[in-house]
């Protein structure tokens, strides 16, 4: 039985260990070993596409995990106090963002743009005033991929903080009113500490989501890049030791991103089953 | 407080819903474009895609049970034969290659079905020209190798809320191990069972990128022929009949399944995080 465990735990990180191995290639041919090599690391920073869709993909990630922790967060509190029908739509909602396939978000999401802005962008041209300059032209980019994967970690941000919430002291709310502490001091001092940890795992989680993500981003990201989506490109042209290297430091920087959401939401147990007792 | 979320379900979610299920029943333009109108036409000629479909809907129920079958012994061990302070360690080493990145994963794969990867080593005991990369047999063990973490840990969940003082009454009426296994603990697991199995297999209706690596163009699914419809023949109008069926598929799949299931057990939720 233990055997077997530990066969399951080689077969998870066996190909994990192959990729970190052979980034450490002196030799030009992927899977051929040739000595060791730091030579692959440095190279990376002196490709510019590369270093652009690293940039993109920080942006887009940081940017979709702030909002997503945000509104996430206060979804999770209204729908907290809602009930009845409205409540099961927004639920249904949540649930089927988090349940349909990327692929299908992805592609949806982008004939909706494109189609949005093929009816926005000549309305924009007519109402621009023309002291501001040229009209802005509405294209795929940025603003789809923070759109696109905002819907669905702001929905998981809603799972994650609606979980805390459920667990959370509700006499400390009810201490704090009964001492006239305002709503806006009660929400202040008591609950948005006690969801801290919360949001901030909703937050790690939804940079690692979309800092990972490639399908969605493969049909939104217009003319952007993202780094998923140049590492998909650059596989289908070929296995190359650079390749196995980008992948080394993502898998590096998601594990510790990981690290740091498993720690916090340790923290949240802890400090729940504290406020149970 | 739900304004934000609202607007973004609106213009993100629901919007684009819409818009693909209306492009469905609109016409293809000679240069790639949409012409609305409200015709079935994209619907009647779903049968030219029928491979990418029998694909999906065989190889997604194979693949999830094969998951299951490997990761259920693992939920099982870590619950009743490890000790309580390794318990969470082990359990993050299963979450861990759930979040970082499918894409790399995959191409782990490549490297090691490849011809230079296992094949290679097979040629010294004298098995030659094995080919694995590209087959079914490929995508299987990418499919394995990337859901197992989402099929343990709803059975681990399951497994843990069992009442251990079930087993010891039983075997203390005398029922072997085997037997308890059957009658106790099986029948309790059965929801954290449905929960993985949907969630794999939910996911697995979706796939693109384990066939574009590992099935090499022979095995292909329903994503990879939306890939091919949105990026390369740039034919929306189908693309988008062959997405909501691949929705609706899904949808009948998953609420027969559940309707299977909620006869017979209480539903639960379970934290995939």
């Amino acid at each position: 039985m233990r055997l077997y465990a530990y066969l399951i735990y080689f077969f998870l990180y066996f190909p994990i260990a192959i990729i970190v191995f052979f980034s450490f290639n002196s030799g030009k041919h992927a899977s051929d070993f040739q000595g060791f090599s730091l030579k692959w690391y440095p190279k990376l920073f002196d490709n510019p596409f590369l270093i652009d869709a690293f940039n993109t993909s920080l942006m887009v990630a940081l940017i979709s995990a702030i909002l997503a922790s945000t509104f996430g967060t206060m979804a999770a509190i209204g729908l907290n106090n809602l009930k009845g029908k409205l409540r099961v739509f927004y639920d249904s909602l949540v649930y089927i963002s988090v349940m349909i396939p990327g692929i299908v978000i992805g592609i949806a999401t982008l004939i909706a743009l494109v189609t949005l802005f093929k009816f926005l962008n000549p309305l924009l041209a007519n109402i621009w005033p023309t002291s501001f300059g040229k009209p802005p032209l509405l294209n795929l980019g940025y603003v789809s991929l923070i759109g696109a994967h905002t819907l669905f970690t702001m929905s998981l941000s809603i799972l994650i903080v609606r979980s805390r919430l459920n667990g959370m002291d509700r006499n400390l709310i009810e201490a704090s009113n009964d001492l006239y502490g305002t709503p806006v001091k009660t929400f202040l001092k008591i609950t948005l500490p006690q969801l801290f940890p919360a949001i901030l795992s909703a937050f790690l989680l939804s940079f690692t989501f979309s800092f990972d993500d490639f399908i969605i981003a493969f049909f939104v990201a217009g003319s952007e890049t993202t780094l998923p989506v140049y590492v998909f490109s650059s596989i289908r042209r070929g296995v190359t030791p650079e390749i196995n290297a980008i992948a080394t430091l993502i898998l590096t920087f998601t594990i510790l991103l990981l690290l740091a959401s498993h720690l916090l939401m340790k923290y949240k147990n802890y400090s729940n089953k504290g406020s149970k007792k | 407080m739900l304004f934000p979320a609202s607007f973004w379900f609106g213009v993100m979610l629901i919007l684009p819903l819409i818009v693909i299920t209306i492009f469905s029943f609109g016409e293809r333009a000679p240069n790639g474009g949409y012409i609305p109108s409200f015709t079935f036409d994209q619907y009647l000629n779903l049968p030219a895609r029928f491979v990418a479909f029998k694909n999906t809907l065989t190889l997604a129920p194979i693949g999830t049970i094969i998951a299951l079958i490997i990761g259920y012994p693992l939920a099982y061990y870590l619950v009743f034969k490890v000790a309580d302070n390794k318990k969470n360690l082990l359990l993050i080493l299963i979450i861990i290659p759930f979040w970082t990145s499918i894409l790399i994963r995959t191409y782990a794969w490549i490297f090691i079905l490849g011809s230079k990867g296992i094949p290679n080593l097979l040629e010294y005991v004298g098995i030659e020209n094995l080919r694995l990369i590209n087959t079914s047999f490929a995508v299987l063990v990418g499919i394995v190798y990337s859901y197992l973490p989402l099929m343990v840990l709803p059975i681990y969940v399951s497994l843990e809320k069992l009442d251990k003082r079930l087993l010891e009454a039983s075997s203390d009426l005398g029922a072997s191990n085997f037997k308890n296994f059957i009658n106790i603990i099986i029948p309790l697991s059965i929801p954290g069972i449905a929960t993985g199995c949907m969630l794999v297999f939910i996911l697995l209706m979706g796939e693109f990128l384990i066939p574009a690596f590992l099935g090499g163009g022979k095995v292909f699914f329903v994503g990879n022929a939306l890939v091919d419809l949105f990026l390369q023949s740039r034919n929306w109008p189908y693309g988008s009949a062959v997405a909501c069926s691949l929705v609706i598929i899904m949808l009948i799949i998953v609420s027969i399944y559940m309707k299977f299931i909620n006869s017979k057990n209480n539903r639960e939720e379970v934290s995939i995080i």
